[in-house]
Formats: C-alpha cells, sequence, structure tokens
C-alpha cells in the first residue's frame, strides 16, 4: 500500500435535501474582494473554496483539520447550501499550507481548536461558495445571451426560467473558472437553508470502516525508514550520551541519531526493530533542574498560591470581600483538579522527507500552519519550500493544536535531516506519548460566598491558582503577565462569560507553574472552571435551603439563552418530580465556546462507593446548527471525555517524571460506563457558537451534584477514583 | 520464515519471531486496517480474529501463531465494507476520528458470531475496546443494529 500527498482526496456520497433559493442582502466578500479567491489558473477551480469537474463533481476545499468532530462535514455543508450543488456530488479535499502561504493566505486561517472550525470561517467559506455559484450562473447566462438574474439553480442545475433552459455546473465549469470572481454576493438566510442544518451523514465514514482510511501511522513511502524514540524522562532533562554500538547490529538498524538535545532514536527498516533497539540503547541523561519534584511538591506549590496577595484579577463587580465579610453568613470550599493526558488513540507521529532544497511532512494536526512552520525552523529552510500533507487525525482534543505541541513534528524534520533523501516516519510509542504530554493544567480553587438572611448571594469570591497554560507554551500572548484563558467561564464578558449576575463578584489567578508543559485539553479551563463554580453554587444552594435550579435561576436574569438550555434540560429530565428509587440527579450549565450548553445526570451510589450514571440530559444553543446529528455525536462523545477525567482521569508527578505510561494506569471510561445521553439541540439563531467543546464542561458537575444528591458527599478533589468512588 | 494464514491467504513472512502479529500485519503484510494504540492489550484497537476470537494483536507474538490458525483482518472481514456492523456503522455515523473503530468493529463482529442478540450486559461484558472520541453510544447502538439485521 502507498500513498500520495491527496490522501484527502475521496469520494463519498451520501443523501441530501433539496436547495433553496438565494435570498439576503450582497455583502462584499471579508476575504478582501474577489481578487483574492481567484483560482490559480486550473481549469476547474472555480474559487479557492470549490472546483467543479466536467464530471460535475464538486470539490469543496477545507483548510481546518478533521480529527472526528466533524468540521469536515459541516463546513462542506456550508460551502455546498450557497453553491446549490449536488450534495451527492460533494467530495472534499484539503489544500496544504505551502499552497496557502504561496496563494497568499487564501484560505485563511488552518487553525482548529477552541471549537473555532466553523464558528471562525463560516463566512468566508460560504462566500466561496456563494461566489462560485454566482460565476457558475453568469457563465450559462452569457452562453444563453440572458440575464444572469434570470437564472435559477438548484442541486447543480442552472434554469433561465423564461426560456425553461437549462445547463449544469460541470457543463460550465471551465467557463466559470475563467470570470473574474465577483467583489460582493449574498448569503442565504439559516432559516432557507436545506444542506446546512441538516442532519447529514459525514462524509469521511465509509472508509474508516474498512482499513483504508490512512492516517499518520499508516502512511508508507516509497524507501521509507522507521523511527523510535526516547525524549527526555522528564521535562527539563537534557540528553548527555548515548552508546549506539550497543544497538547498530540489531535487526534492521540502520542509524542512531541525536534529535535536537533532549532526545535520540533509532532509524530502521521497520518500526518494530527500531523499537526494539531503541530499549535496548544505553543512554545518559543531565537529568536538570526537576528530578526532585514529587506531586506532594507541585499541590503544595498551588496550594500556596490560594492565599497569595498578588493576583490578576479579571472579574470584580462591586467589593466582594467586604461584602462577604459583612454578611450573616459565609461560606467556603476548596476544590483542586489534576494533570491530564490528551490520550488520542493515535499515538504522536510524523513523516518526513528532508532534501537541502526542500521538507515534506506527513503528519496529523489540528494546525497545518503552525507545522509547517515548526517544520521549516527545523529544517533550516524557508516556509516556501516546504510543505506540509495533512492526514485524518486519529484524535486531536488539543495535543496535535498550538505551534509549540508539534514536538513530534520538529523531531521528525530533525531525525529525516540525517537522512537526506530519505523518508523517514517517527512514531512515539504510547509510553513515549503518555509522559510527553501538553497536560491540562493542575488548577486550584477557593470559593468564597456571603449570604444574607434570605440565603441570598451578596457577594462571590473566586481564588484560581495554578498553571497558566499561555505562560507554559503561548507567552507572547499573556496580557501583562495575565492569562485571560485561565477564566474560562467566569469572565466578565466574550466566549466564556459566567452565566450569572451576583451583587458583587471577584475572580482572580495566582499563577503558579509547575515544571510540566500545559497544553490546551479538549474543554480547556472550562472544565475545571465549571466543576468549580457550579458545584459551589450547587453548595450554596443547599445550605440556603433552596431548591438547586430555582436558586441558579435567580442569579440568571440577564442570562436569557443559559436560562433557556437550563430549563430545557430540568424539564426533559423531569427536575421536581420523583426519580426511579436510588436515583439522583444534578444540574450544571455554562456559557462556553460561544455556545450555551446545560446538563441534568442521572446518578445512583451504592454503599460501597460504585457509581452508575444512568443518564444525561443534555441541551445545546450553538446559535446556528449546521449539523445536529453530528453535534449530538460531540456532546455525547465529550460526555465520555470529561467524566472520564472526573472519574479516573490523573497523571502524577515522582521524581520529575510522569508516573503513568499506558492505558494500565491511566483508565478511562468503557462503553460499560456509559450512561445513556440524549442531547437537545437548541439552536436560537443569531449566532455561532461551537460544538466541540462546551458540554464537556457540565458533564462533571452536574454528575457531581447528583453525586451529592445521592450520597450527601461533597468531593471537591478529583478524580473520584481517589475518594472511593469507582464505575462498576 | 514462518508461515501464517491471513484473510484466507497463506502467507510466508520473514520477522523475528517476537515481533507481535500486528507489526507484521502492518509492516510485513501492508494490512494498516489494525491500528497501534498501546501495546500491552489494553486499548483493543488492534483487535483482529484468529479463528474467529477477537484478539489483541498487539501483544501476541508471531511465534504463538501456527500456521494454521485462521487470522482475519479488518480488510477481510467482508469484501466490500457489507458486513452487517460495517453497515450498522454506516447507518449511525458512529466514527468520529476512526482510529479506534476498525479494532471496535472487529470486537463487534466477533460478539455477534458467538452471540447474535446480545444484551446491553453482554456488550458491556465482552466490548472493552477504548475510543477517546467517546462514541460508545453509538456503537451500542450499531451492535444491536447488526443484530437485528442478521436475524
Amino acid at each position: 500500500m502507498t500513498t500520495s500527498m491527496n490522501v484527502s482526496r475521496r469520494t463519498f456520497l451520501t443523501a441530501a435535501g433539496a436547495a433553496g433559493l438565494v435570498l439576503g442582502f450582497r455583502v462584499p466578500l471579508s476575504s478582501g474582494g474577489g481578487a483574492a479567491l481567484a483560482g490559480a489558473g486550473q481549469a476547474d477551480e472555480i474559487t479557492a473554496w470549490v472546483v467543479v469537474r466536467p464530471d460535475e463533481t464538486v470539490v469543496i476545499r477545507i483548510a481546518r483539520s478533521e480529527m472526528g468532530q466533524g468540521t469536515l462535514t459541516g463546513l462542506a455543508q456550508l460551502v455546498a447550501e450557497e453553491l446549490d450543488c449536488d450534495w451527492v456530488r460533494v467530495t472534499t479535499e484539503y489544500p496544504t499550507p505551502g499552497t496557502n502561504l504561496a496563494r497568499g493566505k487564501v484560505w485563511k486561517s488552518f487553525a482548529t481548536g477552541g471549537s473555532r472550525g466553523i464558528r471562525g470561517s463560516h463566512d468566508y467559506v460560504r462566500e466561496g461558495g456563494a461566489a462560485a455559484r454566482q460565476m457558475l450562473v453568469t457563465a450559462a447566462a452569457n452562453a444563453w445571451g440572458v440575464a444572469p438574474t434570470d437564472c435559477t439553480t438548484a442541486k447543480g442545475v442552472i434554469t433561465h426560467g423564461a426560456t425553461g433552459r437549462t445547463t449544469t455546473y460541470g457543463r460550465v465549469a471551465e467557463a466559470a473558472a475563467k470570470l473574474p470572481v465577483p467583489d460582493a454576493v449574498a448569503l442565504k438566510d439559516p432559516k432557507d437553508w436545506s444542506i446546512a442544518g441538516q442532519p447529514l451523514k459525514r462524509l469521511d465514514t465509509a472508509d474508516k470502516l474498512t482499513g483504508k482510511q490512512l492516517y499518520g501511522t499508516d502512511l508508507k513511502l516509497p524507501g521509507m525508514l522507521n523511527a523510535a524514540i526516547r525524549q527526555y524522562p522528564l521535562f527539563g532533562a537534557k540528553l548527555e550520551s548515548f552508546d549506539a554500538s550497543k544497538v547498530m547490529g540489531m535487526p534492521g538498524v540502520k542509524k542512531v541519531v541525536a534529535v535536537g538535545d533532549d532526545a535520540v532514536a533509532v532509524i530502521a527498516d521497520k518500526w518494530w526493530q527500531a523499537k526494539t533497539a531503541i530499549d535496548a540503547l544505553p543512554v545518559d541523561w543531565n537529568e536538570g533542574p526537576h528530578a526532585k519534584v514529587d506531586s506532594a511538591d507541585i499541590t503544595a506549590m498551588v496550594a500556596d498560591g490560594l492565599d497569595a496577595k498578588d493576583a490578576f484579577v479579571a472579574h470584580q463587580v462591586g467589593d466582594a470581600p467586604v461584602a462577604i465579610a459583612a454578611s450573616v453568613k459565609q461560606v467556603q470550599a476548596t476544590y483542586s483538579y489534576p494533570f491530564q493526558h490528551h490520550a488520542t488513540m493515535e499515538p504522536m507521529n510524523a513523516t518526513a522527507l528532508w532534501t537541502p532544497d526542500r521538507c515534506e511532512v506527513w503528519c496529523p494536526t489540528q494546525n497545518g500552519e503552525s507545522a509547517l512552520g515548526v517544520a521549516a525552523e527545523a529544517a533550516g529552510l524557508p516556509a516556501g519550500k516546504c510543505d506540509v500533507y495533512k492526514t485524518l487525525l486519529g484524535g486531536g482534543f488539543g495535543r496535535r493544536g498550538a505551534g509549540p505541541v508539534h514536538d513530534y513534528v520538529r523531531q521528525a524534520v530533525l531525525i529525516a535531516k540525517q537522512m537526506p533523501g530519505t523518508p523517514v516516519k517517527l512514531l512515539w510509542t504510547r509510553e513515549e506519548d503518555m509522559t510527553h504530554g501538553a497536560y491540562h493544567p493542575i488548577t486550584q480553587c477557593r470559593l468564597t460566598a456571603g449570604l444574607d438572611d434570605n440565603g441570598e448571594i451578596t457577594g462571590l469570591r473566586v481564588r484560581i491558582s495554578g498553571q497558566s497554560i499561555l505562560a507554559g507554551i503561548m507567552p507572547g500572548r499573556l496580557r501583562a503577565g495575565m492569562d485571560p484563558v485561565t477564566f474560562q467561564c467566569l469572565a466578565p464578558k466574550g466566549d466564556h462569560a459566567i452565566s450569572y449576575g451576583f451583587p458583587t463578584l471577584l475572580v482572580d489567578h495566582a499563577m503558579r507553574n509547575p515544571h510540566l508543559r500545559p497544553g490546551f485539553w479538549r474543554g480547556v479551563n472550562a472544565n475545571q472552571n465549571v466543576i468549580y463554580l457550579e458545584c459551589f453554587m450547587d453548595e450554596l444552594a443547599h445550605i440556603a435551603g433552596q431548591d438547586p435550579l430555582a436558586f441558579r435561576l435567580k442569579y440568571m436574569k440577564d442570562h436569557p439563552q443559559s436560562r433557556a438550555v437550563l430549563t430545557a434540560v430540568a424539564d426533559k429530565a423531569g427536575w421536581g418530580t420523583p426519580a426511579p428509587k436510588g436515583v439522583f440527579r444534578g444540574l450544571a450549565h455554562c456559557n462556553a465556546f460561544a455556545s450555551y450548553v446545560a446538563a441534568c445526570a442521572e446518578v445512583s451510589v451504592t454503599p460501597d462507593g460504585v457509581v452508575k450514571i444512568h443518564r444525561i440530559v443534555a441541551a445545546t444553543d450553538p446559535g446556528h446548527a449546521v449539523n445536529p446529528q453530528q453535534i449530538a455525536a460531540q456532546v455525547e462523545g465529550s460526555f465520555v471525555y470529561g467524566l472520564s477525567a472526573m472519574l479516573m482521569g490523573e497523571c502524577t508527578v515522582k521524581d520529575g517524571r510522569v508516573e503513568q505510561q499506558n492505558f494500565d494506569t491511566y483508565e478511562v471510561m468503557r462503553i460499560k460506563d456509559m450512561p445513556k445521553v440524549e442531547a437537545e439541540v437548541l439552536p436560537s439563531g443569531g449566532f455561532w457558537g461551537g460544538v466541540g467543546e462546551p458540554t464537556i464542561a457540565v458533564a462533571a458537575p452536574a454528575v457531581l451534584n447528583a453525586i451529592f444528591a445521592a450520597t450527601g458527599r461533597r468531593i471537591r478533589d478529583f478524580p473520584l477514583k481517589n475518594a472511593g468512588l469507582r464505575m462498576a | 520464515m514462518a508461515k501464517i494464514n491471513v484473510n484466507g491467504r497463506t502467507v510466508t513472512v520473514d520477522a523475528d519471531g517476537a515481533t507481535p502479529l500486528l507489526w507484521v500485519l502492518r509492516e510485513y503484510l501492508d494490512l494498516t486496517g489494525a491500528k497501534y494504540g498501546c501495546g500491552i492489550a489494553a486499548c483493543g484497537a488492534c483487535t483482529v480474529h484468529v479463528n474467529g476470537e477477537a484478539v489483541r494483536s498487539c501483544a501476541l507474538p508471531l511465534e504463538a501463531v501456527a500456521a494454521t490458525d485462521k487470522i482475519v483482518t479488518i480488510e477481510g472481514l467482508s469484501p466490500d465494507g457489507s458486513h452487517p456492523v460495517q453497515q450498522a456503522w454506516l447507518d449511525l455515523d458512529v466514527p468520529q476520528c476512526g482510529y479506534c473503530q476498525t479494532g471496535m468493529i472487529m470486537a463487534a463482529a466477533a460478539l455477534l458470531a458467538k452471540n447474535p442478540k446480545p444484551t446491553d450486559a453482554d456488550i458491556d461484558a465482552e466490548i472493552s475496546n477504548i475510543c477517546r472520541c467517546g462514541t460508545y453510544q453509538r456503537v451500542r447502538a450499531g451492535i444491536h443494529q447488526a443484530a437485528g439485521r442478521k436475524a
């Protein structure tokens, strides 16, 4: 089996409804004018986003990365909607980041994270489709000598109303490709959508069922060799020496190479040979400054920030400390959240081919442009002499996202550079993967509230202490030292605004950065912040002797979308009516990644601590819903990711090293642990929210609040396995 | 040199006897449908059938495979993706990233071969493959749908 650079070019067929009429206003292209979207002289490229072939195949270009979240299908739906093409003729392809560079960034951002694939590009990809439609119509109208405005389109067929003449996109594509791209287009009103907004099947399923789908790990280029790597045993350690002579005689071994200053790799014919040799390779390390650090040291370091005087203030309403101190009752609780690993099913890997003139990389990445930058730097070549060919990802979750976490790309290039002209595939073992992560940041949180005589909140103080993702991997994005990402779901405004209004509020962050590299981890800081806030709100409701739903709603008057999703899950789950015997309910909600989400969990706990999550009702208001059944799939999956973390996910540190190395010690949920998830998609229109991440943040607190209802135990340190609770 | 029977063909493999079957399939026979996920038989991404049983090929050394053992990989499950499990997976849009799904499908197919109408409890007991995208709800529905189709 071999592969080419067009590994993503596939034809998939599926059903679709009829296309609607074009309505709405003509707006200038957000790309800044039609010329920017013009084809690159290819006969069949209508706009940068749309290729139409003579056989009526429509190729839609997708710049964002598909890693399971369905963005490939959703983005294609948006383009196809405006194009009015026949959905069953749609196929997709990835433009390369090198081509994007050469064409003046015509496809804009390749970044695929923060649940931004669709919400960050819906406008310009739809324009790319609408502009192509207009050009195709104009080409047909020109041939007929009629006005384009007298022509209509549906399913790739152009009709002139007065004469009834018809033609197809495929027949006029070549002429259309020669026309200028219009400077302004009209986009459809979402209420007229017939392809977008529909629960269409994914475009990328068929090959995933037969083994034909190639992932980065599966690539095989002509003459390719394989590399296995041993990296720094702990963050900060450096490579001192290795004894290649001990393994050079082993089967298949070609070369043993240093990889930068902190890793060594064996290159062999087969990966298993390389892996066997690297296991046998004697290596000496300079362990660096962190070899005496254990988890207890990190916990103490983070705890120190809970009372620290200096902190970055992100959200302040009135004077919360004074209001709380003056209240008849003060309530305080401290929570903690551990390091966690992404554990993508496909371990880190990249394949590189380096020559003095050019470097090419094949890899799974959430950001092709970041990967290209990393590859070029490692190659010692300008980016214009490099390119990256993206493979579908065997999971991303943030691990393969931001530039600095493309360590596997950098390493693959550094290895290939030592085998000029020979492609080399680097694949990490699971153990290398788990001990060289970009970990979910470790934090603690102390929440203090004041209650008045009626149990009303007078003020809330939220002190976060702990690790900053930006400080760890993107210090250039800090704002005067502060990491704004730390405050997700507690911020005064924006995509992660707090969904409550309190009389007084103070949210701040004492930054404490241990030596483990942090990263963006699906849900990012919403994960722990929503646990902190929503569990504490539950605590306050119980202390105030009030119903947790009614108690929350009192502080949500100015948050209508949040109220809507919260009441939706409460109603559907039967909040206020008796649950089945032994089953208890818990609620949570938040505004994250620009969507509004809520969950109601139903849980039972046996006297000896076996937790069963029976059902979770979830609601998502993403504004516009591009593919409701795929949104439901994201909700279902996000709950597995979030609940795995809450129940079992923890990376601990001993002698500076991450202790967990594989799935035997880093357990995750399996099918037996899966609750029934009822995902309600409730788009209210008017905005574009993300769907890959928001609901992950409500799963854990909803379940935790249900566990409290079931047991009277308030668990504030995670994962639950440390509190004696476990799945059956 | 070892002789093994894969997808109905007997092939000769020039690999060290300690090489796990997974890597024989992937690197010597270019059958990359079975995936590497953990190397310790903990995740199931490498699941194949050996004499009809679901086996985690990453922990099965070549020397433990007899020439008479019938190995079936995802590539040999059906000629055209028409196995009831594959069809159910297509109908329900089960895969997300898809990396674990070939192993998941092989595990489900082996379960159904032995137990044509598995209950939820049977599924819980028999399917322990890890999916980090969290497709379990649709995997369960897919197994039930495939069971209905076979009946």
